[in-house]
């Protein structure tokens, strides 16, 4: 096994060294205190800065502990940024795909519809924004348990079966969920509700951590081939739109 | 090469945006930059045109690099603007004179105070359709003249040039100090309150009015047609529209139909209705604004509900109050609460627009309790957007004596949900968002690309929108009036607050 990353304990030492005085502490005396070049200091500062977890004093220019730190156990992207800053890529998918297009956060055991983008043939259809669904059941859902976003705690009596295709046994989801982490992608085909399928790809902020799934859903013979199996045109689109988000939100790699 | 792809510049009040758009109207790609708002002192509002054109340099390939093609690719360059900012600068050296005034800025109002007492407001209106206002170009030149030593010699003598955003974009686009156009369109020309409303042309009655040389003042162009091609930056691309943001917004909404209507949210808001090839007189506070003219086709022309401060109070809440850390996290505070708790805030900021038109307004939070939290003041600056909504669209029934039945909505702000389900509530008729929020791109794109024949006619480019989103209304009656009733009485307060002292700066 590797030896500590000293760049991550440095970091830790000027976290606790914001953490510990009430004050702001301008780079030199970050520097001086922890018997760093300046340099050193300022490029570790600057990373904590990029991940919201110190400020800097605009007048001043004194360093501070972040907001974000505060909120570490609870999601740290708010779910109505989450829209604003997907909005214009879930049009372009709608668009592109043809089909209605879903944003899920992850929302006491269940998926919190954030973003609904109507499927655009300007027939009837209803916003379902603020919808709760089955975090087992819907490709939202699954996606945002195959990325570790979201946990399902099964009651006393099991997994809720929606059809006779939802993943109610442990070790068929397990086994779907560890393919959804293959593939990058997530479906779910008639597992909600019969005759309707939907496939959902990971949105990734920063480090790469997820914070929602954005998806495509329709009746089956939309989304699925003759053999019910999901269609790569849909997923190609659904993952470049992922994309495209995730680097928005200032996820490097994806 | 193919060309793909019709590129617009959104030169807006807070940022920058190029797009690209492909032949279903589906944004390619996206690039933003924000530039700087300078308040030097209360009601001024500026920005640098310097900036602004150094972050057109720099967008501009960002989105091309997005969609992986470069200038050979793009079909047509169609330009939409923040509307009514000044900029004069040097024809020789190209630099700017001064900071760029922003429509925002109130500094000219006791000199409008004094135009709307004499001449008054019908001399105005029978010229170019708008009462004196601070939020239009020309008296901001007459303050610059008077403010300036030696500039209004200098525009006589031809050496200043004047221009809202998108003369100053082309002008630095063809070249700039080596010949660039000095061009503008109907649709900005008619908000200096300088060109005839009827002939589209610089009127020489208002001219000698304000005192403002021609040789100051563009050409007017058609909005779509090509203008020439650009040298800098997308060289050979041509530019073929200009738009101001809002009408911009209209064509983007495929709003080609008299009584079609749109309103776009974002730093302000703008309600703007097709009125066809007639120019409607409003009786109720609207203005008369060109909507667009196409090449040699007869002018269109619109009615237009201005409301400055919507989105810029979320951005207040947010940088001068530091209650919420991101725009779109005003929703989020709004729902911690049931309701307004009895608060209301008018955000008479620059004044009241649309319907009131008031210089002498000023902001005001009323109906504070220590029961008030921060969660009240947040839905508060949300409904005060939704309820100005209201007013407008009530003078636009009044004037066209028909009721709106439905409100296309477009902008940034179109994101709130809560905000959607407002203006259903308290405009009582359903509330669509099309498939494009970015509508002022997108109209900007569609003109600059029926010009060089992109697309064939407006018939194609109706077939490109679609609805992604849709709120009806859900609210007792009974309260939309009451909730209405305290508006409106919240307005009343925030009325006269300015006293006018003549001659001094307010």
């Amino acid at each position: 096994m590797a030896g500590p990353v000293q760049s991550i304990e440095r970091a830790a030492a000027i976290l606790r060294l914001l953490a510990g005085g009430p004050r702001r502490l301008g780079l030199g005396e970050v520097a001086s205190s922890l018997g760093l070049a300046k340099g050193t200091a300022h490029g570790i500062l600057r990373t904590l800065q990029h991940v919201d977890f110190v400020e800097q004093d605009e007048a001043t220019g004194k360093y501070q502990l972040g907001a974000a730190l505060l909120h570490l156990g609870t999601s740290y992207l708010d779910v109505n940024e989450l829209r604003s800053r997907s909005l214009n890529w879930a049009d372009a998918l709608a668009a592109r795909s043809g089909e209605a297009v879903r944003l899920g956060t992850p929302l006491e055991g269940r998926v919190l519809v954030v973003h609904h983008v109507f499927r655009p043939d300007d027939t009837l259809q209803t916003l379902d924004v603020g919808a709760l669904l089955p975090l087992h059941a819907s490709s939202l859902g699954k996606v945002l348990l195959a990325f570790g976003a979201a946990t399902v705690d099964p009651p006393e009596e099991g997994l809720e079966a929606y059809t006779r295709h939802t993943l109610v046994a442990p070790e068929d989801l397990n086994r779907a969920l560890a393919e959804i982490r293959e593939l990058g992608w997530g479906a779910e085909v008639q597992e909600m509700s019969m005759g309707d399928a939907g496939v959902a790809a990971p949105i990734r902020g920063q480090g790469g951590l997820v914070v929602g799934a954005i998806g495509l859903s329709g009746p089956v013979e939309r989304i699925c081939d003759t053999r019910g199996r999901p269609l790569q045109a849909l997923i190609a689109l659904l993952r470049d739109a992922a994309r495209a988000i995730s680097r928005d939100l200032g996820a490097a790699r994806w | 090469m193919v060309e793909r792809y019709v590129m617009s510049i959104d030169q807006g009040t807070m940022s920058t945006r190029c797009i690209l758009f492909d032949h279903r109207g589906r944004l390619v790609s996206v690039a933003q930059r924000e530039h700087r708002q300078h308040f030097p002192r209360p009601g001024w509002v500026e920005h640098d045109a310097v900036e602004i054109w150094r972050n057109v340099q720099r967008i501009v390939p960002e989105a091309l690099a997005g969609a992986g093609v470069d200038a050979a690719q793009i079909a047509a360059l169609g330009i939409a603007n923040q509307r009514e900012t000044t900029v004069l600068w040097d024809r020789r050296t190209g630099a700017p004179l001064g900071r760029a005034i922003v429509w925002q800025d109130t500094r000219t109002a006791p000199l409008v105070d004094t135009l709307r007492d004499r001449p008054g407001d019908e001399f105005f209106l029978d010229r170019c359709g708008l009462p004196p206002s601070t939020y239009f170009s020309a008296p901001r030149i007459r303050w610059l003249f008077d403010h300036v030593e030696g500039l209004e010699k200098r525009a006589q003598d031809g050496e200043v040039l004047f221009g809202t955003m998108e003369s100053w974009l082309i002008w630095n686009l063809t070249g700039g100090t080596d010949g660039g156009l000095h061009i503008s369109d109907p649709t900005n020309a008619s908000r200096t309150m300088l060109v005839n409303i009827r002939t589209l042309t610089w009127d020489p009655e208002l001219l000698d009015f304000f005192g403002v040389p021609r040789p100051l003042l563009p050409e007017i162009r058609s909005s779509a047609e090509s203008y020439g091609e650009a040298r800098a930056l997308l060289p050979g691309v041509r530019i073929g529209a200009a738009l101001g943001d809002q009408q911009a917004a209209l064509f983007g909404q495929t709003c080609f139909s008299q009584g079609e209507a749109k309103c776009t949210y974002g730093t302000g808001s703008f309600l703007l209705v097709n009125t066809g090839t007639d120019l409607v007189r409003s009786h109720n506070g609207l203005l008369t604004t060109v909507a667009y003219k196409i090449a040699n086709e007869p002018t269109v022309y619109a009615l237009e509900g201005p409301m400055a401060v919507t989105g810029s109070l979320v951005q207040w809440f947010r940088d001068r109050l530091g209650l919420i850390s991101t725009a779109p996290e005003i929703e989020t505070l709004a729902r911690t609460v049931e309701d307004n708790g009895g608060c209301y805030i008018v955000p008479a900021f620059s004044g009241l627009f649309a319907p009131h038109w008031r210089s002498d307004a000023r902001g005001v939070v009323v109906g504070l309790t220590s029961y008030i939290t921060k969660g009240h003041l947040a839905r508060a600056v949300l409904e005060a957007t939704a309820w100005q909504t209201r007013e407008v669209v009530d003078a636009v029934n009044a004037d066209s004596g028909l009721a709106l039945r439905q409100l296309r909505a477009d902008g940034g702000m179109t994101s709130d949900n809560l905000l959607m389900q407002m203006l259903a509530d308290v405009l009582d008729i359903p509330v669509v968002r099309p498939l494009v929020a970015e509508t002022v791109s997108l109209g900007a794109a569609y003109a600059a690309g029926l010009t060089v024949g992109y697309w064939p006619d407006l018939e194609v480019l109706r077939g490109n929108w679609h609805r992604a989103g849709q709120w009806l209304p859900d609210m007792d009656p009974e309260r939309r009036e009451r909730e209405y009733e305290c508006w409106k009485r919240a307005v009343e307060r925030s009325l006269g607050w300015m006293i006018r002292s003549p001659g001094q700066p307010r």
